[in-house]
């Protein structure tokens, strides 16, 4: 039976915590949390999740949780994983829930050795591109253009210059079981994911786009919406990579405007018409390499 | 009782595989490197059946033990100088979420400049981790110590991590005879419970926490007196191992013909061993001196040394350590100590071996000699320091 909204568990497993309206990382984690169930450990690094969920005594996490240096959100779970099956425990899944930056940046040297321990584990990246726990900084993961507290916009600079990292393929090329990306903007496809890592009989990985309304100055109430447009505009899109084949599960004929999507949002306000061609190009040329080698 | 003859490294690892851990997660870095080694050999022969994580760094295998003690189980790892600075973040972690980990550590120097050798400045620079510590003079004692560590660990009361130093080379490459424990006693000593404060499926916890100003002093008393507590608890482990298995080292600290000394000097490690030969000798001579065995760094045996060394008219501490700009950090900590019990005992720092350099017997004799004559000046001083080098001005 698919997950969706009728089908899903109606137990609420993060609530009651304080992160701000339309958090997408709060709702990833509520989601993966009814889809991996009570039996989870959640291993949350030092990030605005774990800062909301575990400020003594205010706990709003109701199952098992741990912060780990924020570097070694995958070591940790390897420990807890060896810990639980020497201990003889049966029939539960050590999940962790690292943002963009802990991730692809400080915390890759873990995840890469995780992956090569074939631990069961499910890494889930939270990307709300940028660090937004310290006040919205450029991660590995920021997208082109984008104006952060440590990225300003001005004459010389038009915020963040690299492109993002290409996580989600980075972690294929471990060779790992199971990989995705997924958008809380798309919930049925990102629970069909989530589905799969949890029955996954080694190391998964889902990178999900979580926007965040503080970070990227949008509504609150436009999660949803602007989680959808960046997968209909083609700045996101949602693949898998399983049995050592990368597989598209979204390939619009046609794009929404990019410009849409870019202008609804206040950390590209500064983006004149030469950056919003580059980020076109470089979108068209992205989509031409994944069409050509994922699309069979 | 089996007798063998054993380097430092694999004395651990015999040691380890007594414990039997649940899980064992370690970087290889030398001179810890058999440690690694040894214990993957005994996973493979089916001696010892733990869990053995290859990890991709010592910031790796720290957050890794974290995990699988916060879940419960009993965890091992080891590590060395560079290896034990780059889990610093993780020590902090495992004692402030009364993780009972066991790590050996095997002493060496810090880059840089690079040395490979043996000086304690790796583990002393680490005195606030929160971590116990405690230190070996020889093989049999690294093995039987590496046991203790679990007893002390693992106490209800304390709940703390424990890190075991052996000095790197000397100790750890050295082969020196070992009587081995009997397992099933072994087991008796170190029964396995599961962790009281540790995750559970049932009924989820929630661990490594965040605790703000409303709580963080609250949690920080605690762990003082959970750190206080292991005082008697070193003291106590060391004693009952010692009547199951006929070898015990003092606890916190040992006074080796310290009772009418007129001088004392103060060790740590192995140069010990070096130390009593020289006592010995200047006993067979007449002359009043004795040693002071510093086994525990921290909780620090303020109470015992004071005692210790209240008679006599000079104390010296020997250490392989410096903090720059200042003294040796035992050093500091001793006259910490005496001022708070009211000793009043003219003390000096001789800080030598470091990166590797021996620390020999004349060596000894000389800092007894300058104690002896009343006339040792200076408060620190860099024993056998080369004087064949144009220092500049």
């Amino acid at each position: 039976m698919a997950l969706n909204a009728k089908t899903l568990p109606n137990e609420e497993l993060f609530y009651g915590h304080k992160a701000c309206g339309g958090c997408g990382g709060a709702l990833a984690i509520r989601l993966a949390l009814k889809v991996l169930g009570k039996r989870s450990i959640a291993v949350i690094p030092p990030n605005c999740m774990s800062t909301v969920a575990f400020i003594y005594p205010h706990m709003p996490l109701f199952v098992n949780g741990i912060i780990p240096p924020f570097a070694a959100t995958a070591a940790v779970m390897s420990g807890v994983l060896a810990g639980a099956r020497a201990l003889g425990e049966e029939d539960f899944h050590v999940v962790g829930f690292a943002g963009d930056g802990g991730t692809s940046d400080i915390g890759l040297q873990s995840l890469s050795g995780s992956i090569d321990r074939n631990d069961k584990q499910i890494f889930l990246c939270y990307d709300n591109e940028a660090y937004m726990n310290t006040g919205i900084q450029k991660s590995g993961l920021t997208p082109y253009g984008t104006k952060t507290t440590n990225s300003p916009a001005g004459k010389n600079i038009h915020g963040s210059t690299s492109p993002k990292k290409r996580i989600f393929e980075i972690v294929a090329a471990h060779g790992i079981p199971y990989a995705a990306t997924a958008n809380v903007g798309y919930p049925e496809d990102f629970l069909m994911k989530l589905e799969k890592a949890k029955n996954c009989d080694g190391p998964s990985f889902i990178h999900v786009m979580a926007p965040c309304p503080t970070g990227w100055q949008t509504p609150s109430d436009s999660l949803i919406d602007i989680g959808k447009e960046a997968v209909d505009c083609g700045l996101w899109y949602l693949a898998e990579y399983e049995n050592g084949e990368f597989k598209l599960n979204k390939n619009p004929k046609e794009f929404t405007p990019l410009k849409d999507y870019i202008r609804k949002q206040g950390r590209f306000s500064h983006l004149d018409e030469n950056d919003l061609k580059h980020i076109e190009e470089e979108r068209d040329a992205t989509w031409a390499r994944i069409r050509r080698d994922w699309v069979k | 009782m089996e007798k063998l003859f054993v380097s430092g490294d694999e004395a651990v690892a015999l040691a380890v595989r007594q414990a039997k851990p649940h899980v064992i997660a370690a970087y290889p870095i030398t001179p810890q490197t058999i440690v690694v080694e040894r214990l993957a050999d005994y996973v493979e022969d089916g001696s010892l059946n733990s869990e053995y994580l290859y990890v991709e760094s010592e910031h790796s295998a720290m957050s890794a033990v974290i995990g699988s003690a916060a879940m419960g189980a009993r965890s091992f790892t080891a590590t060395s100088s560079q290896g034990l600075l780059y889990m610093v973040e993780g020590l902090h972690y495992a004692s402030g979420s009364r993780f009972p980990i066991v790590m050996m550590n095997a002493n060496r120097s810090l880059a840089a400049p690079w040395n490979i050798y043996g000086d304690q400045r790796d583990s002393l620079s680490q005195l606030e981790s929160g971590w116990i510590q405690l230190y070996v003079e020889n093989v049999q004692e690294a093995f039987d110590t590496t046991i203790q560590a679990y007893k002390i660990a693992e106490n209800a009361d304390v709940m703390l991590p424990v890190m075991v130093n052996l000095d790197g080379f000397v100790l750890t490459h050295t082969y020196e005879p070992l009587i081995m424990t009997d397992q099933e006693t072994v087991d008796k000593y170190i029964p396995f419970a599961r962790y009281s404060n540790a995750m559970n499926l049932d009924d989820p916890v929630n661990t490594c926490i965040t605790a703000g100003p409303t709580y963080n002093t609250e949690f920080r008393w605690q762990q003082q007196l959970a750190t206080l507590k292991a005082a008697e608890v070193v003291d106590s482990a060391d004693k009952e191992f010692g009547e199951l298995f006929g070898r015990s080292y003092g606890g916190m600290v040992e006074a080796y013909r310290c009772d009418d000394a007129e001088v004392i000097l103060v060790t740590i490690g192995s140069v010990t061993g070096t130390a009593r030969v020289v006592c010995d000798a200047y006993r067979e001579a007449g002359k009043k001196v004795g040693l002071l065995k510093l086994r525990c760094a921290r909780p620090f045996p303020t109470e015992k040394i004071a005692a210790i060394v209240k008679n006599a008219k000079a104390v010296g501490v020997l250490e392989r350590d410096i903090s720059f700009g200042f003294e040796g950090a035992v050093f500091s900590d001793l006259n910490s100590a005496l001022k708070q019990q009211n000793v009043n005992v003219p003390t000096y720092n001789y800080v030598g071996g470091l990166g590797g350099r021996s620390i020999s017997k004349e060596n000894i004799a000389e800092i007894f000699d300058a104690l002896l004559s009343g006339k040792a000046e200076k408060p620190l001083e860099f024993i056998n320091l080369r004087r064949d080098i144009n220092y500049g001005a």
